[in-house]
């Protein structure tokens, strides 16, 4: 079966004078047919992780722990393969990016359509209608064929916005990686492209989808693990953990929507250079007590937090 | 005396056989947040740039308390400019990248002539910590920088401020987090506020009244 697996992820980035905890400890299953949001404010290593499972970190990054890829081959542990290895099996055709910030990866010098093309003739070879195939692909995101002649710099932040997403379907890819890919996007849009993520997880496919938007995350997925200072602290089932959340930091977060109580989570993040010890969220917690001294762990159970007084 | 900032049968956008919005009115009471909704492409920005005195509209005009604006960009007399600030969808593209954060949110005091004792007083307004004003902005997170550009639009205490997309980045924490900041200056000053985004749940909770621009849109607001 096809599946990733992440156990025990840890990245740390040195930089001068200081090291970087960006992902703490992270143990997460991807399963076909499902949709997993990761969550959680800026800065708290989403993005950084799915970096890691494309071995886009750079040289400064000690990766520790496993993220296997299993189906169509042997298991692939995506932390330690070479770049050679993933450019050429996993990148765009295993696991699809859509990176955050569409418009800044696309190459500003060529049309919309240039960069498509390229990508229908690397991943599909043996098709002689590469064009016709850009198109079809364009269309499903929403593009029309007048659009693909324009370079990103005419495009407006929806219009990249769909180009990327068609880039990162070409290949047809297992799993597909979004990062933030609805930041920006006008309902319709949001709704277009969450439709686009369904089929694909009712193909037997899988969405890791990266975000802060918790609204985005409860339309489409099926699991919500969230984040916090590189940790995850709680993940469950997607009604579960915004109806009834465990972990005071998830509370917080719910509780922070305009359509619900609007209230910020009190306190800011801790530096990733310098957390605190034991469970990351206490500084910032109003249940916290002696025993979160202790890092805690994350249960085993459908609905998991990590927290030694859960809500 | 604030009467309001006042958008009058404007048409604006960046050639004029092809204006981006046509024959548009919006007033930005004071002591009160106007959303402004709708979908990209449909100008909201550019209304956002003219009711901030950045861009010049082709036809129409725009009143600050009754002043009529005859001026816009560096050519706005300072007393006009001042009173109104901005804040941007994207943190990162408004900040100077060689800036600290206490420069940047020291920058608008620095210009006027005005002493900058006041950023720490403003960074402990939106919650940033002194570690974090030594930081230059790739060392920090979306939300912190979007709060040091909060800062800095709070320094010169505009009498209005538009905020354009200013949530699109950052976490609902934050988004909360910076709307109570901006209702709390609301509350102790008498501002008016323009809030717009494409949020219609966040425009619902936070502005006063939210009105809509489609495309090409001519309807007042």
């Amino acid at each position: 079966m096809t599946e990733l697996v992440l156990d025990h992820v840890s990245v740390r980035f040195t930089v001068p004078g200081a090291t970087v905890s960006a992902v703490n400890d992270v143990s997460l299953r991807v399963r076909p047919g499902e949709c997993v949001a990761l969550v959680g404010e800026s800065g708290c290593g989403k993005s950084v992780l799915a970096h890691a499972l494309l071995g886009f970190l750079p040289g400064n990054a000690q990766t520790s722990g496993t993220a296997t890829l299993t189906g169509d081959g042997p298991p692939l542990d995506l932390l330690s393969t070479s770049d050679r290895v993933l450019a050429t099996t996993v990148r765009g055709r295993r696991i699809g990016l859509i990176p955050q910030s569409p418009a800044a990866h696309l190459t500003p010098v060529r049309t919309a359509r240039a960069q498509l093309e390229e990508a229908v003739r690397v991943h599909h070879p043996a098709d002689n209608a590469p064009r016709e195939h850009a198109y079809r692909v364009a269309a499903r995101a929403g593009l029309s064929p007048a659009d693909l002649d324009r370079y990103p710099h005419e495009l407006s932040g929806g219009m990249a916005q769909r180009v990327a997403n068609a880039l990162a379907l070409v290949g047809d890819p297992w799993l597909l990686i979004a990062d933030e890919p609805t930041t920006g996007l006008d309902p319709h849009l949001v709704d277009g492209l969450i439709e686009e993520f369904r089929r694909m997880v009712d193909d037997d496919r899988a969405v890791l989808l990266i975000t802060h938007d918790l609204a985005a995350a409860q339309r489409v997925a099926d699991r919500i693990a969230v984040m916090y200072a590189g940790r995850v602290v709680e993940v469950g089932p997607a009604g579960r953990v915004l109806d009834t959340p465990r972990h005071h930091y998830s509370r917080g977060l719910v509780d922070a929507l305009p359509d619900r109580a609007f209230t910020p989570v009190p306190g800011q993040p801790p530096l990733l250079t310098d957390l605190p010890p034991g469970c990351s969220f206490a500084p910032r917690c109003g249940h916290a007590a002696a025993v979160c001294a202790v890092t805690p762990a994350l249960t085993d159970d459908t609905h998991a937090v990590a927290c030694h007084v859960p809500c | 005396m604030l009467t309001g900032l006042r958008a009058d049968a404007i048409t604006a956008g960046y050639h004029p056989r092809h204006p981006v919005v046509t024959d548009y009115s919006l007033t930005v009471h004071p002591g009160q947040t106007a959303g402004l909704a709708g979908p990209s492409g449909s100008g909201k920005s550019t209304v956002a740039r003219v009711l901030a005195l950045l861009h010049k509209p082709f036809a129409g005009t725009v009143h600050l308390d009754d002043v009529p604006v005859t001026r816009y960009r560096g050519r706005a007399p300072r007393e006009q400019r001042t009173r109104i600030g901005i804040l941007f969808q994207q943190p990162r593209l408004s900040v100077d990248p060689r800036m600290t954060l206490r420069t940047a949110i020291a920058e608008p005091l620095r210009a006027n002539g005005r002493p900058v004792d006041r950023v720490d007083e403003l960074a402990d307004l939106v919650m940033l910590t002194p570690e974090l004003l030594g930081r230059r902005p790739h060392e920090v997170s979306d939300g912190q920088l979007q709060r040091a550009c909060l800062a800095r639009a709070l320094a010169l205490r505009p009498a209005y401020l538009i905020c354009d997309e200013m949530t699109t980045m950052l976490d609902a924490s934050t988004t909360a987090a910076l709307v109570a900041v901006i209702r709390d200056y609301q509350r102790r000053t008498g501002a008016g506020v323009l809030a717009i985004s494409h949020d219609t749940a966040l425009l619902d909770r936070w502005a006063d009244r939210v009105v809509r621009l489609d495309h090409r849109a001519t309807r007042p607001g």
